[in-house]
């Protein structure tokens, strides 16, 4: 069998391949979190139990509902994405005026409380939920095995990146929120519904989090805490790339999966702290991130 | 309408003859209370009042949120409980002081990292520093990984009084609280501590006058640390343990709460917060609600928030202001 550095080839495209996967996560959920901080200048810290929030629906809905999966990616983020114009209709426009670590507080309590329940209901130990019929399977490439679902994962997830990036950089709407980020002031001035505006981008913000999270249900085991230690990462990753843009933040969520991917196969030991280490690297080298324009 | 200068030099000296009794009070109603309540709870609402004391230095006056002071706490708490357990000769004050210093290098680290960004990436940053010590913890070999550390010597004090009874400790642990409690006070009132508040209220404005503003929020990052870590070292004493749970992001949000129910930027507000969360999860865990803490903690967070931002100890404050002015 083909190796190199002394690693079967297959190993190391498995694992770079798990490492991009999770790349497409980091990339979805730090895309999320650079939206709603662009406009809300607030760090949503519920985004990882919003992401383990369209999991867990996603799972009820099957059990309870016979809602099938590809229901789900629709219905799932519509759903928790409304929850998340609720919460910031009734509580963080409430503290909008002040410091902006009272949003970070405020969205942490209610990371907490999510999580709480959501143990309480269904105990920590995950779930796991039926990859659907369509795509179940693998190709062969010759070089190693690919799962179909892993195939899609990819796929979809870039697409919907890509999708939000193409809607804020070449949409009216997209144009309204950049101005938004510059200068929400002006911008109500000229006649335009900021706070509708902030009140829906953390609707989409949220919405983008819960699809991840439909996403992932297949791959990962469906608990209560799946959210919260992928956030921390997340919040690494957004130290990483910066969050003054959108596409910097998707490529560093890629990237940093597969510098992950990478260490699992070469030293194990350090697979789960990498992504820290390069966050220190950078912040030593660049403090503003490696995309970011703020000093 | 503005006093005379002679009025107001004799209202700060009453103010501080006031604050001065209020602290005898205190340090009274601390030497009583083993004889009135339990020592061991009391001790650790001690600690972490102590914790919560150091983070409200950073938070309070310099206006640095930190998410990742669990860290500082774990390492002073294994660090102490590994050199204790493995040295039986060890003396405690030695083995908390090996802790205390521990912590303060990684306060340093970590201060290093982490002023490099302001405000929501501060935040950020030390919580994901945090969350990378959490990850060597488990694996680190002297920590006992998921097991912890458990069955810490208490020790001879100097090696000549034993710590084993929960009524000495309970003297010990009160006498490092005060100490702790003392350092804070001392640097808050000193003029490093008034420099401090000037980079919390316009940091811009602190450096156009010529300081060194990074320099400053360094070394209170380290002050700060080093407390968390001494509140660490001296809970694996009175516990005889060191888990994991210190170290976890969920401790750093309970400090954050101790703070801010308290009030944030008053120097009593950390320990009516750490003594009422501590208290309500001793209440909640011996009744059926006992499951339900961190959705209550969570509520909590959320009112303090929205409605009750300047924490028990502000408000009374404020109330005092309106009505006795």
């Amino acid at each position: 069998m083909t190796t190199i550095f002394g690693i079967p080839l297959m190993v190391l495209f498995g694992q770079l391949l798990l490492g991009l996967i999770n790349g497409a996560f980091y990339a979805l959920l730090s895309l999320g979190l650079a939206v709603i901080f662009g406009l809300l200048k607030v760090i949503n810290f519920a985004h990882g139990a919003q992401y383990m929030l369209g999991a867990f629906a996603a799972l009820l809905g099957l059990e309870y509902l016979e809602l099938d999966y590809w229901l789900a990616l629709l219905i799932v983020p519509l759903v928790v994405g409304a929850l998340g114009i609720l919460i910031e209709r009734f509580l963080l426009r409430r503290i909008q005026h002040i410091d902006h670590l009272y949003g970070l507080l405020l969205t942490f309590g209610l990371a907490l409380i999510f999580e709480g329940t959501l143990v309480n209901l269904f105990g920590v130990s995950g779930s796991s939920y039926p990859v659907p019929e369509v795509l179940a399977g693998g190709f062969n490439l010759g070089f190693m095995f690919l799962p179909t679902y892993r195939a899609w994962v990819l796929v979809a997830a870039l697409v919907v990146c890509l999708f939000t990036w193409f809607m804020i950089e070449s949409t009216r709407l997209g144009a309204y929120l950049r101005a938004g980020t510059e200068n929400p002031k002006l911008m109500q001035a000229f006649g335009v519904n900021v706070p509708l505006l902030v009140t829906l981008t953390y609707g989409f913000g949220v919405a983008l989090a819960a699809f991840a999270g439909v996403l992932a249900a297949p791959i990962y085991p469906v608990s209560p805490t799946m959210g919260s230690s992928l956030l921390i990462v997340v919040f690494a990753v957004v130290v990483i790339g910066g969050m003054g843009s959108i596409l910097g933040a998707i490529l560093t969520g890629l990237a940093m999966g597969l510098i992950e991917g990478l260490t699992k196969v070469f030293y194990p030991e350090a697979a789960n702290t990498v992504i820290f280490l390069v966050m220190i690297v950078v912040l030593l080298l660049r403090p503003t991130g490696l995309f970011g324009k703020e000093a | 309408m503005s006093d005379s200068p002679s009025v107001t030099a004799v209202r700060q000296r009453s103010a501080r003859r006031r604050l001065g009794l209020l602290y005898v009070g205190l340090i009274v109603l601390g030497l009583v209370a083993p004889f009135v309540a339990y020592p061991v709870f009391l001790m650790k609402i001690l600690c972490f009042a102590l914790f919560a004391s150091a983070f409200n230095l950073l938070l309070g006056f310099a206006g640095l949120l930190s998410f990742g002071h669990a860290a500082f706490l774990a390492t002073g708490a294994y660090i102490t409980g590994f050199l204790l357990s493995t040295y039986p000769g060890l003396t405690p004050e030695l083995g908390i002081l090996a802790g205390t210093l521990g912590s303060v290098v990684l306060g340093l680290v970590f201060g290093i990292l982490a002023i490099r960004r302001q405000g929501i990436y501060f935040a950020m940053i030390t919580l994901a520093l945090s969350q990378m010590m959490f990850f060597f913890f488990i694996q680190a070999p002297f920590t006992g990984g998921e097991d912890g550390l458990h069955g810490v010597p208490r020790g001879k004090l100097f090696g000549l009084f034993s710590l084993q009874s929960n009524l000495a400790l309970y003297y010990f642990v009160f006498a490092v609280f005060v100490l702790g409690f003392a350092l804070i006070q001392r640097t808050v009132h000193s003029p490093f501590g008034q420099v401090l508040k000037a980079i919390r209220e316009n940091e811009p404005r602190a450096v156009s006058l010529g300081y060194d503003t990074d320099t400053y929020k360094l070394v209170a990052f380290v002050i700060s640390a080093g407390l968390a870590g001494l509140a660490g070292a001296t809970k694996t004493l009175v516990f005889q343990l060191a888990s994991l749970g210190d170290a976890h992001w969920h401790m750093s949000g309970e400090v954050i709460l101790m703070t801010l129910l308290g009030g944030v930027g008053t120097l009593l507000g950390p320990l009516v917060g750490s003594s009422l969360v501590i208290g309500l999860q001793h209440q909640l865990s011996q009744s059926p609600l006992g499951d339900w803490v961190s959705v209550i903690l969570g509520t909590i967070f959320v009112l303090c928030v929205l409605s009750f931002r300047s924490g028990i100890i502000g408000e009374l404050q404020k109330l005092v202001k309106r009505n006795f002015k």
